[in-house]
């Protein structure tokens, strides 16, 4: 297989403009396509059929639904399905109030937890007009970055099964339990931590950090370094996502895509440079971009993002300051668990901030963070009271899944694994 | 960030961009245009250097009629909200839609903006606002015969009672 | 062969006249509970800690389950990994009813044993509402330990024909209740009816 030529750059993007049959998304409803299985096909026949693939597929990434239109083994038009894992987590959001909003938004993305956590909590500290301190900034950026290993690790262990190495899932399972094991130690759970809190983090960083974060660093490389001599130049590996799904920046920039993919296209856009947060203005690192824009720049771009991860991460060790974890405002966090112990107004304080909360002026923002999957936003809206009005969370898989039918288009169906595996979805966040 | 507005703000005119009304939000513009000029006025943000749609959604403000907004802009019921972002000199800005409820119509983004054709099958999904000559007009995320749109405001929790210990069996 | 003067010359050449008695029943069960094959009904983020489950570091492959199907027509036990839309509920009886019997299911997690945090318009508030359950591992999400826990427990079970009582006394699963576990204490079990 070759690799795919450069498109055309006039209309680079036209096909992802069309509305008709010659689109590449299969725009028939969902009722239609079970209606199809139940129609009598001759399987002699070149006439082309309809698939249904998931559900529940091992290679759908949980509870994606794809709607194939095949002509013998090619994949003519598809559509994705999805709302199979819809938890209504919005309407939720708005019966929560902004300390317990963590909890909900956290189950979102299950593979990178911290990434919504932060957004919420950037979003309500932007509302509220509050600064937190700087050692809370830099545990932050960390504690994001470990997470992006280990979401990217997640992702190296799928994307082996997916194609054919499946060892791949007991090498990634390793490297992302050695993550978690740190991520446990400092925030008490492996997942769905619920740990940045608007205001700042939920616990101070614990006695011997360093030394066990450093000792995390310098175990990775090398086994990263095994995934790049195990998968990147193995020829059946290659064979198998190179050329691929290809897309290019026009598309992804048209279809509203970010993150690995978009960069895959050899697009270099990453909000961590581009329009810094937190403290990623102060640290060095490289924004990885691919050429071809087929599932093996993305592979290669997650592979090499996790070595970038690892030199943020080494860089806010340097650099972690001291001081506070979180916001001395008396109106945003309880009141440390010790005085609780000793003082009655401590006790009723911490009482009101976990039943009631607090308030937050009317308004409404919106902020993005640089997800693993790309941009990762959350509009959110105040009526001046305990909750959020209206909690919304702009998911880069929700998103980036459009691109799939693109991707699909003249493949073979087994390619179709291997592109639903790069685009790395997660259906959580998908749903919601 | 955000570009210089056209006209500069005094007290008597409100300030505009692309001949819509604006307001300020922490680091980024709001526009607030009628349903009439959203389309014109995305056209001409595209031409500007927008280049991706990277969010639209719907808000109910069913409860919550007495929110600030710029002077000559009429509140209504439903918000469609789409945030825009320009990668040249990098800046945002979402425009703010109020749409009636009493003809909850707008036109679609799609032959600009391709991406936003699951957003806006969300929000017509989750606000029942219609978005003319979308080409799936369909439910995304509720199955196809569910009545009702969840995120409206007057659409209930739907949560049910919890039993503790000592409640019979369900089956 | 020959005449064989000493058995314990013999080693395992005595299986061939050597012989034990056993009950049919305790013999099927014991089976049953070494060969269960988990059915993949991986949802949300209990999915991925049940990935972590099957990795090196849990070796779910210690209990004879490494094996996830795809295919339910192969699989004995479900583990209902996350939370049940309403949307998804009617797939899930359909992997169910697929299954062949005798079957079990797990529902791991909070979400699929209650709803959870989400008691709302979307989820079904309990999977039991929708297949029999036998074993509930508590936990959002349950730790891998957790789960080996529930697996354990459910292998158990099998073995004394204790769940296979009950469902036909009720119809129901067994609705056995396990503690979260961390790894360190000895739980307890509870029967939930």
């Amino acid at each position: 297989m070759t690799l795919l030529e450069q498109p055309d750059p006039i209309n680079a993007a036209e096909r992802v403009f069309r509305r008709g049959d010659d689109s590449a998304v299969l725009r028939i409803s969902e009722a239609d396509a079970e209606m199809v299985e139940t129609v009598d096909i001759d399987p002699l026949s070149d006439e082309p059929m309809i698939v249904n693939m998931g559900p529940v597929h091992p290679s759908t990434h949980g509870v994606l639904r794809l709607v194939l239109e095949m002509q013998g083994e090619q994949v003519l038009r598809s559509k994705p399905v999805i709302g199979y894992l819809h938890t209504g987590m919005e309407k939720t959001g708005e019966q929560l109030s902004y300390l317990q909003g963590g909890t909900n938004v956290t189950r979102m993305d299950y593979a990178s937890p911290l990434f919504n956590e932060l957004v919420f909590s950037l979003a309500t500290e932007e509302l509220l007009g509050i600064e937190v301190p700087p050692r809370a900034q830099w545990i932050r950026t960390m504690m994001c970055e470990l997470n992006r290993i280990s979401s990217h690790m997640l992702f190296q262990a799928t994307n082996g099964m997916d194609v054919g190495a499946v060892s791949m899932m007991l090498y990634g399972n390793r490297l992302r339990e050695e993550t978690l094991r740190i991520l446990e130690k400092i925030t008490g759970l492996r997942m769905n931590h619920n740990y940045i809190r608007p205001g700042g983090v939920a616990v101070d960083l614990h006695d011997g950090w360093r030394e066990d974060i450093a000792g995390l660093m310098d175990l990775l490389p090398p086994l990263i370094d095994e995934f790049d001599e195990l998968l990147t130049g193995q020829p059946i590996f290659r064979e198998r996502l190179q050329g691929v799904g290809a897309i290019n920046a026009e598309e992804c920039l048209a279809l509203g895509v970010t993150g690995p993919i978009l960069r895959g296209s050899g697009y270099a856009w990453d909000l961590r440079r581009d329009m810094p947060y937190l403290n990623y203005d102060e640290l060095d690192f490289d924004v990885i971009v691919g050429t071809y824009g087929d599932c093996f720049d993305r592979y290669a771009v997650r592979l090499n993002e996790a070595r970038e991860s690892i030199k943020i991460v080494q860089q806010c060790m340097e650099k972690m300051p001291t001081g506070d974890y979180r916001l001395q405002d008396k109106k945003v966090t309880p009141p440390p668990r010790a005085r609780i112990d000793e003082s009655m107004e401590a006790l009723i304080h911490h009482f009101k901030i976990f039943t009631e909360g607090f308030k937050v002026p009317e308004g409404e923002v919106y902020v993005a963070v640089e997800s693993p999957r790309g941009e990762l936003g959350c509009y959110m809206v105040s009526d001046g009271g305990a909750h959020p009005y209206r909690m919304h969370i702009r998911a880069p898989s929700f998103v980036n899944l459009q691109t799939m039918p693109h991707m699909m288009q003249d493949a073979l169906v087994a390619d179709v694994v291997a592109i639903i595996s790069s685009v790395d979805p997660v259906l959580g966040e998908v749903d919601r | 960030m955000s570009p210089e507005p056209e006209t500069a703000a005094t007290p008597a005119e409100p300030a505009t961009l692309y001949g819509v009304v604006i307001s300020d939000s922490p680091g980024q513009v709001v526009l607030h245009p009628s349903v009439e000029q959203y389309l014109p006025t995305i056209e001409a943000m595209k031409a500007d250097g927008y280049v991706s749609v990277i969010d639209l959604c719907g808000v109910d403000y069913l409860t919550h009629g007495g929110r600030s907004l710029p002077e000559g802009v009429a509140p209504e019921r439903f918000e469609i909200v789409v945030n825009m972002i320009a990668h040249t000199a990098p800046r945002r800005a979402r425009l703010r839609v109020q749409v009636a409820e009493s003809d909850p119509t707008v036109p679609t983004l799609f032959d600009l903006f391709p991406g936003v054709e699951a957003m806006e099958r969300e929000a017509f999904d989750m606000f029942g606002v219609v978005f003319e000559n979308h080409p799936d007009p369909t439910r995304i995320l509720m199955p196809p015969d569910w009545d009702g749109h969840p995120l409206r405001k007057d659409f209930g929790v739907g949560s049910v009672p919890v039993q503790f210990k000592g409640a019979a069996a369900p089956r | 062969m020959g005449i064989i003067k000493d058995v314990k010359d013999n080693g395992m050449g005595g299986l061939e006249y050597n012989f034990l008695t056993a009950k049919i029943e305790d013999l099927v069960s014991w089976s049953r509970a070494r060969s269960l094959w988990p059915a993949t009904f991986g949802l949300a983020c209990c999915a991925i800690e049940m990935m972590a489950t099957g990795g090196s570091h849990y070796d779910l492959a210690r209990f004879g389950m490494e094996t996830f199907r795809a295919s339910p027509r192969q699989a004995d036990v479900m583990i209902v990994a996350g939370r049940v839309s309403q949307k998804m509920a009617p797939a899930l009886r359909q992997i169910y009813d697929q299954m062949m019997e005798p079957k079990w299911v797990i529902s791991m997690g909070v979400c699929a044993s209650s709803g959870g945090m989400f008691n709302n318009y979307a989820l079904v508030q309990g999977v039991d509402q929708i297949v029999p359950v036998d074993v509930y591992a508590p936990g959002c999400p349950p730790g891998p330990e957790t789960l080996l826990h529930a697996i354990v427990t459910l292998h158990k079970q099998i073995e004394t024909g204790e769940l296979v009582k009950r469902r036909e006394a009720t119809g129901a699963g067994a609705g056995i209740v396990v503690e979260q576990r961390d790894g360190q204490s000895d739980t307890q079990i509870v029967l939930s009816r």
